[in-house]
């Protein structure tokens, strides 16, 4: 039986340790903010942070978690208003918002490193987090707005 | 498709079947009142193809608007929300725009399918906002009347007393005031007016039609995990499943060996799906589902299935072989779809003839959802939850799939994580209804990898084009010559005709409005050998791709500027009729003509404002260069100028994207811009990547890897929007598709621009790379 820290929370887990983080979060713990997107770490849908460090949550297996602590989408900030965001809602980022969640979480875990990054920094901090939309102009421009008002 | 006369488009509905409205009614409300069908016709400004969809518009209140005693406005979204905003954001505002509702104080509600109900519920064609503008005002402005006359009543004052006014009733002599939650139950039991007694607004009193000051519905949900999308259904008890499909079209199981599946623990059942043989409309591949108590067990299952595949077939469709067949086609005479004048004649007495010959593969939707659905059966009721564009007709084919009545199957529509076409076609909803019928009802969600969806699409056809033009001594274009052969996405719905239908020859082929006194549009013939499927903008992404490259190769070999050579090509603003030389039929997007013709003025201006605020004509550094394209689809005109810069080894940035549309009147700006944004992302992907290949019959691409979309670090910097204005009285026209189209041609006439080559092929590849 291992535990980990999800969102606060302690949990048990003593299912397959090959799991991935990523089925573990939506199919068992209900949490379904952490999307489904690729399943090889090709498209950051399912970003999340392990012990704070922006991880895809479908390459990390349940064995690596035993002891971390994970935050998801739905535990970035109690009520939803991480400057990030509300970044990602004043700009009006969104398209069908599929991939919005990892987006954000990406662009979190870079200003809590880099409070105040380059244009180039933003760019290449979300480079792994893909959009079919095409929303990336003003994904830059949140986290942008983000990181002015961090 | 059912044709409906004018004035039968308004349906009754059947609330009886709309049990999740119960929930807000009881709030007391504008809801479970008598139907009283509202006859249009007189009341509409102008006709759209919205009359000949199947079972057209509603415009009942009674249907749409409810109001429960705390003031909380309901409004129902009916169509499918996808990402542009139309539907759960653009028609729901535009109700409460003409109910004088504060938008702070809507909740949209999203309707099951049932078109007898909604009216027309196929989010295609980037119609929602084209077709439904006017019975949405008309709504919404019945209800405001309903609210008011509800007032007078109440304070015994004339009607013409009162107006509404942000959410309540204001008596004007006296200043009295009702809220529209003190007012819900009486408004209620108000008769709605008839059609020729409803006022509606002058635009001049909008507050958010027109403004784009209104947020997406589901911002706040989406940005805390909450919104919900097909993939994220969750039912109580509900089991997992993943399904092994047959690699090839057409194909099936010839041996299964399912006894290590049965061992990996979690899995609890294997259920077989039987194919259906072509044409199979959006009937489910067949193949082996593995039902688990999560995903990931099932995934550990398909692993260990052992499957060997009787092909059939389309186990010869091999893309390489394919492409020479399709550009030998288009080296000889084919199908006449639209011919002016005398094309041999004009070729052959011509000065100077210049041809090219363009190439563009197979393209995968890719949503970022992959496709998903979950189904369950409680005393003989039918649910299904999934991310459909069409849920209307998708309940249809859930229905008939599992062998009940449509009053019987729920189609409950999700968010989706992007359509773009794909969730047009509910395959996967119906595997998820017919795995469940398997196991007595019980509730399970079905999961599409990556790689199930790249491998099992519906494709975006592939396309050989040939172009020749005729040029006289004076340097005058005198003929227009253009084949096209490519797969037919009819052949998905019935036996392949191969050749394209009057649908796919309208989508910038025979519409062409070039001011050329002979045209010819052939088609070469196409077998095919996939699920061909529409993908956002269809043909016309391939069309206006080579079109537009190939005039401005025109340009560059009759030594002119490629903008100025356009706009001679479109000619002078005009109205241009191509049904009078298409062979078979015009199909203008559904729309009548009269309402939305091909309209060269607008044409020329949308090339002419990009080319403006792009700063055509200056002066750029070596490697450099701007390129434009200019398109009408979806009856709305659109103009694109890339400026793009080609580095070492042929990498590509682009700095600066300037896009003109003019999409009639626009309803939300905002959104607008961000379609559009959004379409120089996709049209650099598909430009760029875009291909999937089959080799066996079966397609050779797995997941991103091999696969890719363009990222956020070789996207446009820049992407500018500039929106044509136009007042109300200007029909608004698509918005989510006409984005894509002239981005490509733009590009790789930037390209060429930047660096002389010429590209023919999409996508780009390592084309730039020697």
């Amino acid at each position: 039986m291992a535990s980990l820290r999800v969102n606060g929370q302690e949990r048990s887990y003593d299912g397959d340790p090959s799991m991935p983080l990523l089925w573990y979060l939506r199919d068992h713990a209900g949490m379904t903010g952490t999307k489904f997107g690729c399943g090889v770490g090709l498209c950051g849908a399912c970003t999340v942070h392990l012990e704070g460090e922006a991880v895809r949550a479908c390459m990390v297996q349940m064995s690596e978690t035993a002891g971390k602590s994970v935050v998801t989408i739905e535990g970035l900030h109690p009520k939803g208003e991480h400057a990030v965001q509300i970044a990602w809602r004043d700009v009006g980022v969104p398209q069908c918002g599929y991939c919005q969640t990892g987006q954000i979480m990406q662009a979190a875990a870079l200003l809590a490193k880099k409070p105040a990054p380059t244009d180039a920094e933003i760019t290449s901090a979300m480079a792994g987090n893909l959009c079919r939309c095409g929303c990336y102009q003003r994904i830059h421009a949140a986290v942008r707005a983000a990181a002015k008002g961090a | 498709m059912t044709e409906l006369d004018t004035h039968s488009r308004v349906k009754i509905s059947n609330v009886s079947r709309r049990g999740f409205l119960k929930g807000v009614a009881a709030t007391g409300g504008l809801v479970l009142a008598a139907q009283l069908p509202m006859v249009k016709g007189a009341l509409a400004d102008y006709p759209t193809g919205a009359t000949a969809m199947p079972n057209g518009t509603v415009n009942n209140p009674k249907v749409f608007v409810s109001i429960g005693k705390d003031g909380i406005v309901s409004i129902v979204a009916a169509r499918a929300e996808m990402g542009t905003g139309a539907a759960r954001t653009a028609l729901p505002m535009i109700v409460a725009d003409e109910m004088e509702a504060d938008w702070a104080r809507v909740r949209i509600v999203q309707s099951p399918g049932d078109e007898k109900a909604y009216g027309n519920q196929d989010t295609d064609g980037s119609r929602s906002v084209r077709h439904f503008i006017q019975p949405m005002r008309q709504c919404g402005a019945a209800a405001r009347a309903m609210l008011e006359a509800a007032a007078a009543k109440k304070w015994s004052v004339a009607p013409s007393e009162v107006e509404a006014r942000l959410h309540e009733v204001v008596h004007k002599p006296s200043g009295r005031k009702l809220g529209y939650g003190e007012l819900a139950e009486a408004a209620a039991a108000e008769p709605v007016p008839a059609a020729d007694k409803i006022k509606l607004k002058e635009a001049s009193a909008f507050r958010y039609i027109g403004k784009g000051n209104v947020r997406i519905a589901d911002l706040v949900d989406i940005t805390t995990g909450k919104a919900t999308y097909g993939q994220d259904v969750m039912l109580p008890g509900m089991k997992f499943a993943v399904i092994a499909r047959p690699p090839v079209v057409g194909g099936k199981v010839a041996s299964l060996d399912a006894s290590a599946a049965l061992k990996v623990p979690g899995v609890e059942k294997i259920v077989q799906i039987a194919p259906t043989p072509a044409p199979a409309k959006f009937a489910p591949l067949g193949g082996v589902a593995v039902v688990a108590k999560d995903t990931w067990s099932a995934l550990k299952g398909r692993d260990a299935l052992k499957i060997t595949w009787d092909d059939g077939p389309n186990k010869v469709y091999d893309s390489k072989a394919y492409r020479a067949q399709l550009e030998a086609a288009v080296k000889k005479r084919g199908k006449v779809e639209r011919n002016e004048g005398d094309i041999d004649k004009a070729l052959a007495s011509a000065a100077k003839v210049i041809t090219a010959e363009y190439y563009a593969p197979h393209i995968a939707h890719a949503t970022m959802e992959p496709p998903a659905a979950a189904a369950r059966m409680t005393g003989g009721k039918w649910e299904v939850s999934a991310p459909v564009q069409s849920p209307g007709q998708a309940r249809d084919d859930i229905a008939k799939a599992v062998g009940v009545k449509p009053e019987e199957m729920v189609v409950h529509t999700t968010l989706l994580g992007g359509g773009f076409g794909r969730k047009s076609k509910c395959d996967f909803a119906i595997e998820a209804a017919l795995i469940s019928k398997d196991l007595g009802g019980a509730p399970v969600k079905v999961v599409w990898t990556r790689e199930d969806d790249l491998r099992h699409g519906f494709y975006h056809t592939v396309t050989a084009e040939r172009l020749e033009a005729g040029v006289d001594a004076a340097n005058k274009v005198v003929a227009w010559r253009h084949r096209s052969a490519s797969p037919t996405i009819l052949s998905t719905f019935a036996p392949d005709p191969k050749h394209p239908f009057d649908i796919e020859l309208g989508l910038g082929f025979v519409d062409t409005p070039f001011n050329v006194p002979n045209i010819r549009q052939e088609s070469g013939e196409a077998q095919s050998h996939a699920r061909i499927g529409w993908f956002r903008s269809v043909n016309n992404v391939v069309h206006a791709w080579s079109i537009q490259s190939f005039i401005a190769e025109m340009a560059h070999q009759l030594g002119r500027d490629p903008k100025d050579f356009l706009l001679e090509m479109i000619g002078p603003a005009r109205i241009v009729d191509p049904s009078k030389s298409v062979t078979t039929k015009w199909w203008n997007y559904g729309e009548p003509a009269e309402t939305f013709p091909v309209d060269t003025g607008r044409l020329r201006r949308v090339t002419e404002l990009a080319a403006e605020k792009a700063g055509w004509g200056k002066q750029l550094p070596k490697g450099q260069g701007l390129g434009i394209a200019a398109h009408r689809s979806f009856v709305s005109y659109i103009a694109t100028v890339v400026h793009v810069e080609v580095g070492d080894k042929g990498k590509i940035t682009i700095p600066r994207v300037d896009t003109a549309i003019d999409c009639g009147y626009c309803v939300h700006p905002e959104r607008v811009r961000s379609q559009i944004e959004g379409a120089a992302v996709m049209g650099l992907t598909l430009a760029k990547y875009g291909e999937i290949t089959f080799k066996g019959g079966a397609v050779e691409q797995s997941n991103f890897s091999d696969y890719q979309l363009v990222r956020i670090d070789e996207s446009p910097t820049q992407t500018n929007v500039h929106i044509v204005e136009h007042p109300i009285s200007v029909p608004p026209s698509g918005v989510g598709e006409p984005g894509v189209p002239p981005f490509a041609p733009a590009l790789y006439n930037a390209i060429f621009a930047a660096t002389g080559k010429r590209l023919r092929q999409m996508p780009i590849g390592d084309q730039l790379a020697t």
